[in-house]
């Protein structure tokens, strides 16, 4: 049976619905990269990220913004798209560091990823090796724009052009005998 | 029908509605005094609210069987009916007073309901930190539950009665409170209070930076949500049950929420200052104190 929503009721409750969103980021950090160690900072005392809402998740599962900090070796990224994979719609990337635009230091590495956004679907890159905690909280209010005009549509893009992105994960990872999760 | 069954039905739809206000409010402010104390500023007080209609309005929530279906409404329908069965306000036609002959009785075996709901629940997702937690969980509770119900059997031979309502009709007046009249049944109750909200250093259950939440590590969205609904309601109705024992109940809301508030702050500010105890030594303490001084309340109602 279709249910059909009231357009304007239908309004309200996406506008509440996008505002908690916003305000509350839970953090999968996944720290392989330099970038982790800009993190912590970032969480504690000095810079206090919770005033924003922003929160660590224990599991990918409790999570909304999966965090890439730095490069990516093949051998990780594989099991970067395993918890991305785990992780619960509405769900966000935040590419961390110039390696996730272009490899940065790493450009010419047989073994570094250049560009994340080939693998997974990135929302918003912060620049700079590494950036500081004060970039990193400027890259989240940026995440929380965007959410806020309802362009984070990065799970939906995954979903869509999913088999894009698998043949660019597979040309890149030779030994592939990952599980197909029904997320 | 006559108007007191419209209040009692009025009664029954707001009193979870408020215990769950006033919970997540408390769960806010938590977070905040925390944050003081970590020399941070902290979220909003609203914050928890925030985090719960996010959750709610996920859009997927894998799950992993019928039983973890289940794990989080059992656990909701264990705090509903126990805050049921407890009652909020002295004398009130509005508020719930479900209260009857063994009400602390029934309510020992149904505050154990949710915890044993979420096991299973947590037991089919074959996460092995999930496995860990249920198993710490239920050892920690073998460890508080006895001087709890030491210092509850103890009330209940001093007064003669299983009824939480006759226990608030003791206590007229300040220097009747339970408190003053048991102090030792207060204490050993209260350090198993500590073990029951799970407040550091009896964190053991859920321990994020050791077993990843543990029971609810594989629970996302609305599972999620559930779970910190039902927490929530389920914090009230402890303190709510804590303060009619022991601190006289109360006869309107602005009182039990500065009573239940205080009460709350014991077991925050032990947490906020201390590290966490490993799983054997928490129940070693629990059966070492706490369990001491249960049967000195006890010795001193019967000898």
């Amino acid at each position: 049976m279709e249910v059909s929503y009231d357009k304007e009721s239908r309004k309200i409750v996406q506008a509440i619905e996008r505002f908690a969103r916003k305000h509350s980021l839970w953090v999968l950090a996944y720290g392989t990269g330099c970038g982790a160690i800009e993190v912590p900072p970032t969480m504690t005392s000095r810079y206090d990220a919770e005033r924003f809402g922003i929160r660590g998740a224990a599991t990918p599962r409790q999570a909304d913004v999966l965090l890439i900090t730095g490069y990516l070796s093949v051998k990780t990224l594989k099991r970067v798209i395993r918890t991305y994979e785990q992780m619960q719609d509405p769900k966000y990337v935040i590419g961390f560091g110039s390696c996730t635009i272009n490899g940065g230091m790493y450009w010419d590495s047989y073994n570094t990823i250049k560009l994340l956004d080939m693998y997974i679907p990135v929302d918003v890159y912060i620049n700079g090796c590494m950036p500081r905690p004060e970039a990193v909280i400027s890259g989240f209010i940026e995440l929380q724009k965007v959410i806020a005009e309802g362009k984070a549509e990065g799970a939906r893009k995954y979903k869509e052009n999913l088999d894009w992105y698998r043949a660019n994960q597979q040309k890149i990872i030779h030994n592939w005998n990952m599980p197909d999760y029904n997320w | 029908m006559d108007s007191s069954t419209w209040l009692k039905i009025l009664g029954y739809i707001i009193t979870p509605i408020t215990a769950f206000v006033v919970g997540v409010t408390y769960g806010g402010i938590v977070r905040v005094i925390t944050a003081r104390v970590q020399n941070r500023f902290g979220p909003p007080i609203t914050q928890n609210f925030w985090d719960i209609i996010k959750l709610y309005s996920k859009k997927t929530a894998v799950h992993h069987g019928l039983m973890q279906h289940w794990g989080p409404v059992f656990a909701i329908t264990a705090s509903v009916t126990s805050l049921f069965f407890i009652p909020v306000l002295k004398d009130s036609p509005l508020w719930l007073n479900n209260s009857f002959n063994g009400d602390i009785i029934f309510l020992l075996y149904m505050m154990v309901f949710g915890s044993l709901g979420m096991a299973l629940g947590a037991g089919q997702t074959g996460n092995p930190n999930s496995a860990i937690g249920v198993a710490r969980g239920l050892a920690l509770m073998v460890g508080y539950e006895v001087p709890f119900v030491l210092a509850l059997v103890a009330i209940m031979i001093q007064f003669k009665t299983t009824s939480i309502a006759e226990l608030m009709a003791v206590q007229d007046g300040f220097s009747n409170w339970l408190i003053f009249q048991s102090p030792f049944a207060f204490i050993a109750a209260i350090l198993a209070f500590l073990g029951m909200m799970h407040y550091a250093p009896f964190d053991v259950t859920f321990a994020p930076a050791e077993i990843a939440s543990g029971p609810a590590s594989e629970f996302g969205g609305k599972y999620l949500a559930l779970m910190q609904t039902s927490g929530s309601i389920f914090t009230f109705a402890k303190l709510v049950l804590f303060t009619d024992i022991f601190l006289g109940g109360a006869g309107d809301l602005v009182t039990l929420i500065v009573k239940t508030f205080l009460l709350y702050m014991i077991p925050v500010l032990t947490g906020i200052v201390n590290p966490r105890y490993r799983t054997e030594q928490a129940i070693t303490f629990f059966w070492k104190w706490p369990t001491v001084f249960g049967i000195i309340a006890i010795l001193i109602v019967v000898l």
